[in-house]
């Protein structure tokens, strides 16, 4: 096992390395140039060619492709971003707060969906085919499809204003997470309880619970270990869900003020702020690389013989 | 030890109304071997698991199954699961599948010995470990820290005889036990069937359409097709004096089979094992 995890470290690296250098590129395919929006942003009132010259120079952009990519790598693994453009401070001591906020928000959303959807998974299993089972499934149906926006309207409008029991936004109490969360875990949960579902049905005519049975062993050790081996179908996906989550909170942290890396990446697009967006890109990407390996690593725990692949 | 019988044993399936078992009888005497063959869908596999009462809930099952006396099919679930393994034991088709594959297979005889007997973790091993070198699995210890993956289907299949003769049932149910092993495996899995017996002094259910295993293992032999007992009788006579028409072909094709085998061989007379 331990020799699987360096193994399984090991091959994340070259993937990261490959990560960066694109997020490197494709920041200078842009046809902006950064020197004039750095020129903007302060509001410089007339810019001439003396002064974009200088503040390239200013910039290091000047100096040979590569070695600006390794220059900006270095910094990167210190965490150091460079500065924005807009807001003129290093841009970790932005997306710092900002990542933990929705870190904070995605593992909350994440343990939520997992316990949803190991409930109603079990749950719908179990009684496959009977009313339990068809009206879990029918409701989710209904609200997997709905859209977040409008799922997270209802519910402002029904526990926040309505009730008065939530906070409409912000990021203040423990309270503040009940709303964003729910909204999340509800799109997820959705449809991860299907797989558990059904991957539990599938173990559960597998030969092994037959001859569990056989050998007088009751319905709770069976049904524990055909979860077992039921979630590690789950368990990559549920690995993947994290950095999935990470980067797609945008519409509910816009709406829910939440201040996290959605509302920060949206604000950075909109003016421009190359430095932040090229952090955050790669932020997530070493996110998925991660979480991946990570899942690869718990799936390796449960079922033992995927230690021997790679 | 107990005999069984089946009396009238019907199973139909509720979906489509199809009766897949019709209206089966036999008796197993204390100590015997009766053999079930035909060929799949004969209903073979469902009658095994009726007797432990282990099939899914979308068949119906009528019929009385007397063990000892006592209709199991009177029985509650709690007492049934009882039981099941400790006076019934089954044993199934395909190794590779029968244990739960995340786990080593040590878990699962743990658990089901800690459900009959309250019995040390040390005396447990101590006991399956002794059972298991019986069956010639060396190393015990090792193959209880095995996961399936890492065993090969005879010893898997071995390893539930070993267990089967640590639980010392009355009868031991063995739904084509070796169907899915090569020729050599095959021949050393029925001879701890044999041995299994000799041991415990159980009554055996042999299902099998290997009519060399079966004439090996059986005293007596229940013919089914399309769901019927179409014959039984003393092992003996029904090779030798086969009444039924589908009896006399099983027998021809297997005879059939050997002189084409013998042929190749180039030998006139091999021993049908």
């Amino acid at each position: 096992m331990g020799a699987y995890i360096v193994r399984r470290a090991l091959i994340a690296i070259p993937l990261l390395a490959m990560i960066s250098f694109a997020a490197f590129v494709f920041q200078h395919l842009s046809p902006l140039d950064p020197a004039e929006v750095v020129l903007h942003s302060q509001g410089v009132p007339k810019i001439t060619d003396e002064l974009i010259a200088e503040t390239r120079a200013e910039l290091g952009m000047d100096r040979p492709f590569l070695i600006r990519y390794l220059d900006w790598l270095v910094s990167c693994l210190q965490l150091d971003f460079g500065k924005s453009y807009v807001a003129n401070q290093p841009v970790w001591s932005l997306l710092g707060p900002a990542l933990l906020n929705t870190l904070k928000l995605t593992l909350v959303s994440v343990a939520a969906i997992l316990a949803l959807s190991v409930a109603l998974g079990v749950a719908c299993a179990l009684k496959a085919g009977r009313w339990l089972d068809k009206s879990i499934r029918g409701l989710s149906f209904v609200l997997t499809s709905a859209p977040s926006y409008w799922l997270a309207a209802l519910m402002v409008w029904y526990f926040s204003v309505k009730l008065d029991l939530l906070p409409t936004s912000g990021m203040d109490s423990a309270r503040s997470y009940v709303l964003p969360v729910a909204v999340i875990a509800i799109g997820y949960a959705g449809i991860y309880f299907r797989v558990i579902r059904s991957s539990m049905l599938g173990n559960l005519n597998e030969d092994y619970v037959l001859y569990g049975r056989a050998c007088g062993l009751p319905e709770s050790t069976l049904v524990r270990r055909v979860l077992k081996n039921s979630l590690q179908v789950a368990i990559s996906i549920f690995g993947m869900a994290i950095p999935t989550i990470l980067g797609s909170t945008v519409v509910v942290e816009n709406l829910f003020a939440w201040p996290g890396l959605g509302t920060l990446s949206v604000r950075s697009v909109l003016s421009r702020d190359f430095p932040v967006i090229q952090a955050y890109v790669l932020v997530l990407a070493a996110a998925f690389v991660l979480f991946n390996a990570v899942s690869d690593i718990a799936s390796a725990a449960v079922n033992p013989k995927l230690r021997n692949d790679l | 030890m107990n005999s069984l019988e089946v009396s009238n044993l019907k199973i139909g399936d509720d979906a489509t109304g199809r009766a897949l078992v019709r209206n089966s009888s036999f008796l197993v005497e204390p100590g015997s071997c009766t053999a079930i063959v035909g060929e799949s869908g004969s209903g073979k596999s469902l009658t095994c698991r009726a007797i432990l009462r282990l099939n899914p809930a979308g068949l119906r099952q009528s019929g009385s199954i007397a063990l000892g006396g006592v209709d199991l099919t009177k029985l509650s679930e709690r007492e049934m699961r009882k039981i099941r393994g400790r006076r019934l034991c089954l044993i199934v088709q395909n190794g590779m599948r029968a244990f739960d594959p995340s786990s080593v297979v040590g878990v699962h005889l743990r658990e089901t010995l800690n459900r009959h007997f309250g019995w040390s973790r040390a005396e447990m091993t101590a006991r399956m470990g002794k059972a298991m070198e019986s069956v010639r699995l060396k190393d015990p210890v090792a193959v209880m820290n095995s996961f399936p993956h890492q065993l090969s289907g005879g010893m898997l299949q071995r390893i539930m005889i070993a267990l089967a003769l640590v639980l010392e049932p009355d009868i031991v149910v063995a739904d084509e036990p070796t169907t899915a092993l090569d020729t050599v495996s095959q021949y050393e899995v029925v001879e701890q069937f044999a041995s299994l017996r000799a041991r415990i002094g159980c009554s055996m259910i042999f299902v099998s359409h290997d009519l060399g295993v079966v004439r090996r293992l059986a005293d007596e032999i229940l013919v089914m097709r399309d769901g019927e007992i179409v014959e039984s009788g003393p092992t003996r006579k029904i090779f030798s004096e086969p009444r039924h028409a589908y009896t006399r072909h099983l027998i021809s094709a297997k005879e059939a089979l050997n002189r084409r085998f013998n042929h190749v061989m180039g030998g006139d007379d091999v021993v049908d094992r």
